[in-house]
């Protein structure tokens, strides 16, 4: 499978503290990759690291263009939408304000419908606040809107933040709908290793700072030992 | 009967003025927690600069009126390059004093130019007044309330329906998460003090006839726009708006039905009055209070 996006030898600091030291992994085209491992281990990090919203050393590459000096605005434009912890939503704008913004880089009119054939509710709420939403709801806010930006490579930082079980199970329904009907290549951080590894293809374990473990989901979920050492359950 | 009309219509007209001045401050406060003190002075300097296209480079009002706004809005852009962009990391502070230097400069800089002296400014609507049913109302009370408002009402247009104006908006609200959407927060920045600045031309081009032209005509403006966005919350452009209209009828019928209020004490009373307000209402009328859990 061709690289989408690669990391190589990919270092991040802030300020005088070190959170990545060198890592590397690679995320195919229309694949779901998933990076695990504990608070503090550096997986927001390293979404970070490809957006652009840390300072970071080494080789950031999606679709063959490097990114490592490039500011989150020129990352969000060659094709990653990131959707980050706490999901950035803008809580005083609509529902539709928020949407429009999703599509802001895109040129033309924009493709609403496509988005409301995934997300029907949203149509009958396009005029509520975004902040008057429920958590799961700000979660599909996010997930819709990212999707308008039409981008290469969707990154989503902890999507089960917060969210009841069932609420998570359709968040994650909704991404491996995205994957397999618009190809989509996905990057997700996960706290919750078992329903990550559920949608994702392969995963990247991530302890201190580097990548302790890698494999297929599959690999990663038979074998006890790294069950229980990483990803505790 | 008349009376009150007439002093109605006069003090929308005024407090048009204070609106828009107080839009001015509202937008740039809203992106960047910044009260730009200098806004009142750089009013007052292209208003100096129409005067100039005016009456010695013999243009016409009607043009000159636009060409202002155009020069207004690339001195607003310049100014949030060059000065503001330049402290983007220092402490609010910081930029609020450097824009305390530009009013001082803008001042001095005018004086110097075109002599501190009174200079007659000519009005864009004629001297006239329009009687219905016994009631007087002036042109340039009516021209004055038409042009400001509609200036605030194509600003507001543009911030609901267009791309750009719904990104700046956003970029207010959450800077980090509109720059992962692609958006050039600072880029829009620029374009924020680029409107605030034309805004702010409006009414010092809409306040310059009644109160003449001099270096030092903005500065009790300044402090009613502060006073009216403060009414309104600060944060809400609409609420600036009528803050600035509330205060402008408030004065004139203070001084046209309560004998003491001269002129004089107008700028006292309109501050007392903000002070009530703020004692009652700490978050303005428009304003929201914010409920964090710590």
């Amino acid at each position: 499978m061709a690289a989408l996006l690669e990391l190589n030898d990919v270092s991040a600091r802030y300020g005088q503290v070190a959170a990545l030291h060198g890592i590397s992994l690679t995320v195919g085209e229309g694949e779901v990759v998933a990076l695990l491992g504990a608070n503090g281990a550096g997986k927001t990090t390293t979404l970070r690291a490809v957006s652009g919203t840390v300072r970071r050393s080494g080789d950031v590459i999606l679709g063959g263009k490097r990114l490592t000096r490039s500011g989150p605005e020129s990352v969000a434009r060659t094709g990653v939408a990131h959707v980050p912890e706490g999901r950035g939503i803008f809580t005083q704008l609509t529902v539709w304000e928020n949407l429009r913004m999703g599509a802001y880089i895109r040129r033309g009119r924009t493709d609403f419908k496509t988005v409301l054939d995934y997300f029907p509710w949203l149509d009958t709420r396009r005029n509520q606040q975004a902040g008057t939403l429920s958590g799961g709801e700000q979660q599909m806010l996010a997930l819709a809107r990212a999707f308008l930006q039409r981008p290469k490579l969707l990154m989503l930082d902890e999507p089960s933040l917060g969210l009841a079980p069932l609420v998570t199970r359709e968040v994650f329904r909704v991404v491996t709908d995205l994957n397999q009907k618009e190809g989509l290549a996905v990057l997700v951080v996960e706290q919750n290793a078992s329903i990550a590894l559920g949608a994702a293809s392969r995963a990247y374990v991530l302890e201190t700072g580097s990548i302790a473990v890698s494999g297929t989901a599959e690999e990663l979920r038979s074998n006890d030992a790294i069950r229980t050492a990483y990803l505790g359950y | 009967m008349q009376q009150f009309f007439q002093t109605l219509v006069a003090g929308l007209a005024q407090g048009s003025i204070y609106g828009s001045l107080a839009l001015a401050l509202v937008l740039i406060y809203k992106a960047t927690e910044v009260i730009n003190f200098a806004q009142g002075e750089m009013a007052m300097f292209t208003t100096y600069i129409s005067w100039a296209l005016i009456t010695h480079h013999g243009m016409s009002k009607w043009l000159a009126f636009p060409i202002t706004l155009a020069i207004a809005f690339a001195f607003g852009v310049a100014l949030q390059v060059v000065v503001v962009r330049p402290l983007a990391r220092a402490s609010v502070l910081t930029v609020v004093m450097a824009t305390i230097a530009l009013l001082v400069i803008l001042n001095g800089l005018a004086s110097w130019i075109w002599s501190p002296q009174l200079q007659f400014y000519p009005s864009l609507f004629p001297t006239s007044s329009w009687a219905i049913g016994g009631v007087h109302i002036s042109w340039q009370d009516v021209g004055t309330l038409g042009v400001s408002i509609g200036c605030v009402a194509i600003l507001g247009a543009f911030f609901r329906f267009t791309k750009i104006g719904l990104a700046m908006r956003a970029g207010a609200l959450n800077p980090a998460a509109a720059r992962l959407l692609g958006v050039r927060t600072s880029l829009l920045l620029a374009l924020g003090w680029g409107f605030a600045a034309a805004l702010g031309a409006v009414s010092g081009m809409m306040v310059a006839p009644t109160v003449f032209l001099t270096p030092n005509m903005m500065q009790a403006i300044l402090i009613y726009a502060f006073a009216a966005a403060v009414l309104g919350g600060l944060e809400s452009p609409v609420g600036a708006v009528i803050g600035g209209l509330a205060l402008g009828v408030m004065l004139s019928m203070l001084t046209a039905y309560v004998g003491f209020v001269t002129s004089e004490l107008q700028l006292p009373v309109a501050l007392g009055v903000l002070l009530v307000v703020l004692l009652i209402r700490p978050a303005g009328i428009f304003g929201r209070v914010v409920v964090r859990r710590v």
